[in-house]
């Protein structure tokens, strides 16, 4: 049986009187990558922003049900604490637009005030743009901004930035959308040799990339977990029909 | 998290205390003029008597010193803020033109009121005594017109800004589709820019006019200081704002004082209510 | 439509542009006379003597203003350190929590306090310091200024804030940092240039204000720099001067008057310079 570093239990996520996520059972399995796909508005980010409890920042946020993480229930952690455990990559590539590369990518250590000696950043700051595969375009412009970045490069210094960090699971919601064909090629390849490193859950409206990329791919629809399995299986033999006829594109 | 509810608390306190201040400046008039309010009653409004000596005081020369001065160079200033509202927003968006108009705008915005009323007093006031001797009118120099003029220098640049950030918002759209029709330009400013913009502008020429009521500096200083009701244009008067100027430092007396600071809450509850009024219509228009 | 209507709306037309720039020039008109007369009365008034000596007895010539721009640097920091904590987290304020109805009411109280004229902020600050206090005073010259600060320090912060995209927002968050660190470490740094931007602006704005400070500030012929003492100002010094009888004490004033308009012009350069040099992209 595979480890599961997330595990999703009777979870209800909603804003005010809607309810977005119905009864969600989850299991994300430890170092393999897992693609959340289902049509606009299905609820899938809104269920991965409950993993960082970024959900409850809004005031009208509430939830029924547990997640845990590594077997810690992350409602019973301080919320701040958690999501340094938890990683994020945004669909708009969001650095810092005041930090240089360098501080950009140890902005977690840094904004939290968490000291660490000069070797200690110049180590993590190399190895997380060497896994975020940037390491070798921006190494001589480590102290600019970040600014004059492509977009593609924008997105892998944000995956770095997550990656200093030492998540216990990265969460990437529709990393690729706001990039052009060549950068997401090239960000899909990073993230399948990422999972040797850290286990990572994906938001995709791009039902190609969840089949190139994912191991795991779980079909969301109208809020509930209509089918999980191996992508293989679920992209060749859906057990559900509303599953296969999401993937045929009859709706979505 | 002990640090960001600090925080928060502290955001929502000051914010409260903005509200708070508003509310202790009203108080702050109203019990400054209590004294008054009881000594002087109703007559306060249409009493043109304003005599310390006596204790009676009767607000009708500043009154109409301030409604005078202020609608004379609201309805100056009106073609003058739309020409230049409609040279910025309109023809001259951008340019060698534009920057200089627009540098030329906020300077005068910029130059504080005591400058124009100190400039307005050494170099307006002799023309204007020039003027009157032709026209065989005592030449005071100072005065009503006097003022109302200086006011409307100072409220052109107010007023023209915000037009002219409204008349920049009428959607293109429309006007090429007039000009698709062989519209002049005139005409889309006739037809399709003026009323597309008029609530905007209205708000903003509210807004100059709450300007206009509570200008101090520059009408004291040229507005002649006497407390009557102004007979024409060319004679001198006095305006609420510059009768607490003249006058509140050395009030002696308390019922004075506190007529003074009962003009003051009148001032206070005019200028408000316009602000109100005009940002309300302003915001409507924006979104 | 005839050929005579179509001359006649293209004459029109044309007109209409002239007539335009017509009047626009008839208002630029007092302007070049009043920079016209600031510069070349105010020049005659101005050397060394006249920016660091004190005024002189009533009726000799001579003086300077020294105490004028002294006590103008003090009022302006006095009114500064009140208002712009105050107004950047009321600012920070208005733009977070945008939807509550206390947002509203609090916009509200600034837009009034923004058009409530200066003299009876004047006439609000003696009645709170003076008054008790019985003396006038640097401070409450400054609380009054203070008050004309807040709201356009106010507005600026939150209109900067309100377009810095809630994206950078979420990053800070997402990383585990604190909502007060994202705030100050994050989202004010990004807006740094509109803000400081708006509080130059504002500090213009009050550097030539006048009304609020003669029964407040209320003026001093001597160097003074106790807050809680009478103190002059330029705008004040300048009032008194013009108004005076003597004709050197109006030369004075001119040379205060250039002054003054020259400060607050480099003042609106420097803000409109740091708006565009700093502003950081996002």
């Amino acid at each position: 049986m595979e480890n599961k570093v997330l595990e999703i239990k009777n979870f209800y996520a909603s804003y005010g009187e809607e309810d977005i996520i119905k009864n969600i059972n989850l299991n994300i399995y430890n170092k393999k990558i897992t693609a959340m796909m289902g049509p606009s508005g299905c609820g899938k980010s809104t269920l991965m922003r409950c993993v960082n409890r970024m959900h409850e920042l809004n005031p009208n946020a509430s939830h029924k049900g547990n997640i845990f993480l590594n077997s810690n229930n992350i409602f019973k952690i301080n919320a701040i604490l958690l999501r340094r455990k938890v990683g994020m990559v945004f669909q708009k590539p969001n650095p810092f637009p005041t930090m240089s590369i360098y501080d950009n990518v140890i902005a977690g250590y840094k904004l939290n005030g968490i000291k660490k000696s000069k070797e200690e950043k110049d180590y993590l700051v190399e190895e997380s743009l060497k896994n975020a595969a940037l390491w070798e375009e921006v190494k001589n412009a480590l102290h600019k901004k970040g600014t004059f970045l492509s977009g593609g490069q924008q997105q892998r210094l944000c995956i770095a930035r997550a990656l200093a960090m030492k998540p216990e699971i990265l969460l990437l919601d529709e990393p690729t959308s706001a990039l052009d064909p060549n950068s997401t090629a090239f960000i899909e390849e990073l993230i399948v040799n990422l999972k040797k490193t850290v286990s990572i859950l994906l938001v995709t409206h791009n039902i190609a990339q969840a089949a190139r990329v994912s191991d795991y791919t779980a079909f969301i629809f109208l809020g509930e977990l209509i089918e999980f399995g191996e992508t293989d299986k679920v992209f060749t033999v859906p057990q559900d029909k509303r599953t296969e006829e999401y993937l045929t594109g009859k709706f979505g | 998290m002990f640090n960001d509810k600090l925080f928060k608390y502290s955001l929502f306190f000051f914010s409260i205390l903005m509200l708070l201040i508003l509310a202790i400046i009203f108080f702050t008039l109203l019990d400054g003029s209590m004294l008054a309010i009881k000594n002087n009653g109703f007559s306060f409004l249409y009493s043109s008597i304003w005599n310390p000596v006596m204790d009676e005081y009767g607000a009708l020369p500043f009154l109409s010193g301030t409604l005078i001065t202020s609608f004379l160079s609201l309805i100056i200033c009106i073609p003058f803020a739309l020409v230049v509202a409609i040279l910025l927003g309109e023809y001259y968006k951008k340019g060698i033109f534009s920057t200089a108009l627009n540098t030329a705008i906020e300077l005068l915005a910029g130059i504080p009121s005591i400058i124009y009323g100190f400039w307005g007093l050494f170099f307006f006031v002799p023309i204007m005594r020039q003027i009157q001797m032709r026209v065989n009118v005592p030449p005071f120099g100072v005065g009503i017109i006097t003022a109302s003029i200086i006011l409307t220098i100072m409220i052109i640049p107010y007023a023209a800004s915000i037009a002219r950030e409204i008349i920049n918002m009428v959607p293109s759209d429309l006007k090429e589709a007039a000009y698709s029709l062989g519209a002049t330009r005139l005409e889309i400013v006739k037809n399709i820019i003026l009323p597309h913009s008029f609530s905007g502008i209205f708000a903003g020429i509210l807004l100059a006019l709450g300007r206009a009521l509570g200008e101090t500096m520059a009408v004291t200083m040229v507005i002649g200081n006497a407390n009557i009701i102004p007979k024409s244009f060319f004679s001198p008067g006095n305006t609420m704002a510059s009768l607490i100027a003249n006058e509140f430092a050395e009030a002696a007396q308390n019922i004075h004082l506190s007529s003074l600071v009962q003009i003051g809450l009148l001032l206070f509850l005019v200028t408000a209510i316009i602000n109100i009024i005009g940002q309300k219509v302003l915001q409507k228009f924006k979104y | 439509m005839t050929d005579y209507q179509f001359n006649k709306r293209i004459l029109l037309d044309k007109i209409f542009k002239y007539l335009l720039i017509l009047m626009a020039t008839i208002i630029l008109i007092p302007l070049f006379l009043i920079l016209y007369f600031l510069f070349s009365k105010g020049i005659q008034a101005l050397n060394w003597n006249f920016f660091y000596k004190m005024p002189a007895a009533m009726g000799d010539l001579g003086g300077g203003i020294a105490n004028a721009i002294v006590g103008t640097i003090i009022l302006i920091l006095t009114a500064s350190i009140i208002a712009i904590p105050i107004g950047i987290l009321v600012g920070i304020f208005l733009a977070e929590y945008k939807d509550l109805k206390l947002s509203y009411w609090v916009k509200i109280s600034c837009e009034i306090l923004q058009g409530t004229p200066s003299i009876v902020i004047g006439i609000v600050a003696w009645s709170w310091i003076v008054k008790p206090m019985g003396i006038f005073s640097a401070f409450s010259g400054g609380i009054a200024l203070a008050l004309m600060m807040l709201p356009i320090i106010i507005r600026s912060v939150e209109e900067t804030i309100k377009l810095i995209p809630l994206n950078l927002k979420e990053a800070s968050l997402s990383l585990g940092v604190p909502y007060y660190k994202t705030i100050l470490k994050v989202i004010l740094p990004t807006g740094l240039s509109s803000i400081i931007s708006g509080i130059l602006l504002s500090i213009s704005r009050i550097a030539g204000e006048t009304a609020p400070l003669i029964f407040t500030a209320s003026g001093n012929p001597f160097m003074s720099t106790n807050l809680f003492r009478p103190i002059e100002s330029m705008p004040l010094l300048i009032f008194r001067y013009a108004s005076s009888p003597f004709p050197n004490l109006h030369n004075i004033a001119w040379g205060a008057s250039f002054s003054l308009v020259m400060f607050i012009l480099i003042l609106n350069l420097i803000s409109k310079g740091v708006s565009k040099k700093w502003k950081i992209k996002y």
